[in-house]
């Protein structure tokens, strides 16, 4: 009985039975094939979480993503005042997290890829990018540089999907994809000539 | 003359701190025996209040209900991990450590003063954090990260319980030690107290990471220490979260093996395989902190592939094994009762109405096809992108410490009551249904949770309507429906863990005491046995003496969901815009 010292004395000894053995054998294999398809991943996958990560000062975050919002700003979010940012292909992105928003909206195209900064100004959150679900967590005083490429265009949410207080279920923020050069037709846009700097 | 009445005095004092088992005439330490049932209460006590917190939360997401208000719904929610996953789980596992030790070793427990000083800190501890989190302002879920700040009494309260529930662990290694000295046993220590062993060992790891983080978080909420690397703290903090839920796996497959083996006779296949298992859970658990760092900043790829995966999964491999030879333990001891018809008689005829056996089976499928599987998918590197902090996270985990760990604790407890409590089961037939109900419960939350997880809906939120955010957002409708079905679930769930209370409570208080004449009928139902000697008994677990057809069926069954299960989520996250 399991609840009485083994039966026999010199228990290491014991032959272990087939069936037990081919069991062992194959949860031994399944569990390489489980971890070398995550090595594969890395280098075959495209998605794979960029490990691209700084020191910052949440202070000298925020004044890069004011600096950003502005240079690129398209117009407004509707009513909300905050404002649509709308970088060329292939450039750096700012999305800062505060209680409690995603700071500023992003307006990109479809199938390109952009260099996103996201860090946060206060507390922990979670970048959670809806109906796509591609989840990450945002520290303060990190800097987490990922390069993403939206795939299909339409309006993106981001939630916050880590706990950050009272407001946390209000938090929230957008990710507008256009199809290619869409986005220069519309009359609030800037074009990429007049980029200041 | 003198002498021999001193000795005769000595003798008979000895004697007054034993009685002896009526089932199995071991002899049992009473010191042992009242601290096993003060874990114990205290566990069912803290389960009842959290239980009643996790309603809430449930009934708040369903949001048609939305019972709470934002503030307390982020308060219970806090409460509720606190009280269930912590409080309820460990005062559990002390009581399965001085059994383990004390009572299946036939030895005096080590040091009772300190088991009592232990068991006091513990309450000290927990009500004191209860408190806090009732007064407000300490809402800062169970995980607590900083830059997020509790009050000072948060932590200290945690702290409390971590030292005494780590004096607990050392009562246990003393008694082992005792036990050796002494020679209450021949040989090597039983499988079930190899099992608490490794909890036990898994558990002061755990209680040193916890003392790591938490004084100076403490330290820091009091104003002494100014920051708190957020990255380092969820490091440290999960080697404490996530490692005490490995105390909780190796202290549940103890219990299935206990169970299995009071029930039904059985005994472990090979004595060798399973305690390597075991020991695989002390080579490689610990390094599961992993699994919460995943779509973390600052940690290279290589850490993360190697630490989620506990060394190319193995301490998975561990579980893969229990996985086989528990049912397999159970098929063997079945087919010696007399039970060799078909592939699955031995299953068929096994004692369903016996909640102890209900409850232990339901725990080893459920914790191996819902929370097992799921806890693997959860934790491989690139498909954590995503689920993390969704609510298929919630989901898995009850899986595995709701229907797993605490749907055994409650199995075994039918047992505890007539072995350690001497009271019969007040209300049999009731009793009967209770694993169920609280089983398919559970199972509900689990599923639903995962579900909705599945569709991005985050964990600790408190409207997935986004009504007061400026920039709304809506789930689909298949959202709102799981949320629904889960809230439906907990109700039951809830139902089933009520019932649980009110039979152990009421048991102890008014159930029939239980002497040798009732104590095998006091255990429930439970099969024929055909072999009673001890000879005759050991006619398996040699090599080649045994088939096991429904056991390969079942595995096999399980692998090939495994599998199935695992490609489609890579299939899913292939699908997903490029990142890197």
């Amino acid at each position: 009985m399991a609840l009485q010292p083994p039966a026999q004395r010199v228990w290491w000894n014991e032959r272990v039975e087939k069936g037990e053995l081919i069991w062992i054998g194959i949860a031994f294999l399944w569990g390489l094939v489980m971890f070398f398809m995550m090595v594969y991943w890395h280098i075959n996958g495209r998605q794979n979480l960029s490990t691209a990560a700084f020191r910052i000062e949440p202070s000298t975050f925020e004044k890069r993503t004011e600096a950003f919002a502005k240079q690129f700003k398209a117009r407004e979010e509707g009513t909300t005042g905050v404002p649509v940012a709308k970088p060329p292909a292939n450039a750096d992105v700012y999305m800062l997290a505060r209680l409690w928003e995603w700071w500023p909206v992003l307006e990109l195209e479809k199938g390109r890829t952009y260099r996103l900064h996201l860090s946060s100004m206060d507390w922990q959150h979670g970048w959670s990018l809806q109906p796509v679900n591609i989840n990450i967590q945002v520290h303060p005083g990190v800097e987490h540089v990922l390069m993403i490429t939206p795939t299909e265009t339409g309006t993106f949410s981001v939630i916050c999907n880590e706990f950050c207080g009272i407001g946390h279920h209000t938090m929230t923020g957008r990710i507008h994809v256009v199809e290619q050069g869409a986005g220069a037709a519309e009359p609030a846009a800037a074009p990429p000539s007049q980029t200041k700097r | 003359m003198a002498t021999t009445t001193v000795q005769e005095d000595f003798i008979a004092g000895i004697a007054s701190k034993f009685r002896t088992c009526p089932a199995t005439g071991l002899r049992i330490d009473l010191a042992a025996q009242r601290l096993i049932k003060a874990n114990a209460v205290a566990a069912v006590v803290f389960l009842a209040v959290g239980g009643l917190f996790g309603l809430g939360v449930a009934l708040t997401r369903w949001q048609a209900v939305h019972l709470l208000k934002a503030e307390w719904f982020y308060l219970v929610l806090t409460a509720h991990g606190l009280d269930v996953l912590l409080l309820w789980i460990i005062f559990f596992e002390m009581a399965v450590l001085y059994f383990a030790s004390s009572i299946l070793l036939n030895c005096r427990l080590a040091a009772p003063r300190m088991a009592w000083v232990a068991f006091g800190l513990m309450v000290v501890g927990g009500v004191l954090t209860n408190i806090t989190v009732l007064q407000g302002d300490s809402s800062v879920m169970f995980t607590s990260y900083p830059p997020m700040m509790a009050r000072p009494n948060f932590y200290l309260g945690l702290i409390l319980f971590a030292v005494g529930a780590l004096i607990g662990c050392l009562v246990f290694l003393g008694t082992l030690v005792i036990a050796k000295e002494e020679k209450t046993y021949e040989g090597s220590i039983p499988l079930v107290t190899f099992g608490a062993l490794t909890a036990c060992i898994i558990a002061i790891f755990t209680i040193a990471s916890g003392a790591i983080i938490l004084i100076p978080t403490w330290l820091w909420s009091l104003g002494y220490i100014s920051n708190i690397n957020t990255v380092m703290y969820k490091l440290v903090w999960w080697a404490m979260g996530h490692s005490s839920q490995q105390i909780n796996v190796a202290a549940h497959v103890s219990i299935w093996y206990a169970i299995a083996a009071i029930l039904l006779g059985a005994k472990p296949l090979s004595e060798k395989v399973s305690r390597t298992a075991f020991f695989l859970y002390i080579l490689f658990l610990q390094i599961a902190s992993a699994h919460h760092m995943l779509v973390e900043p600052g940690l290279s790829a290589e850490w993360k592939v190697f630490n989620t995966s506990y060394a190319m999964y193995l301490a998975v491999l561990g579980s893969l094994i229990h996985g086989m030879t528990v049912p397999g333990a159970i098929e063997a001891a079945q087919r010696q009762n007399g039970y060799t018809r078909g592939v699955f008689e031995w299953l068929r005829k096994a004692p369903w109405g016996n909640p102890a056996f209900a409850g232990m089976f339901l725990s080893l499928v459920m914790f191996g096809f819902l929370g097992g599987i799921s806890g693997v998918v959860l934790g491989t590197e690139q498909i954590n992108l995503m689920l993390h902090n969704t609510l298929y996270v919630p989901g898995h985990f009850h899986a595995t410490v709701v229907a797993g760990t605490t749907l055994s604790f409650m199995a075994i407890t039918y047992l505890l009551l007539p072995l350690i409590f001497q009271r019969e089961v007040i209300w049999p037939g009731l009793a009967k249904w209770q694993p169920y109900l609280f089983g398919i419960g559970v199972m509900g939350i689990s599923l639903f949770m995962m579900g909705a997880g599945t569709l991005g809906v985050s964990r600790r939120h408190w409207d997935i309507g986004f009504t007061d955010a400026a920039m709304g957002f809506k789930y689909p409708a298949t959202a709102y429906l799981m949320l629904g079905l889960n809230g439906i679930s907990a109700i039951l769930a809830s139902i089933g863990g009520a019932m649980f209370v009110v039979i152990t409570v009421a048991s102890v208080l008014w159930g029939k005491p239980v002497d040798k004449s009732n104590i095998v009928a006091a255990l429930g139902p439970m099969p024929q046995r055909q072999m009673t000697s001890e000879t005759a008994a050991s006619g398996y677990g040699n090599a080649g003496t045994w088939h096991l057809p429904g056991t390969y069926i079942l595995v096999t069954v399980f692998f090939g969901a495994f599998v199935l299960y695992y490609f489609v989520n890579w299939k899913y996250l292939s699908q997903l815009w490029p990142m890197g």
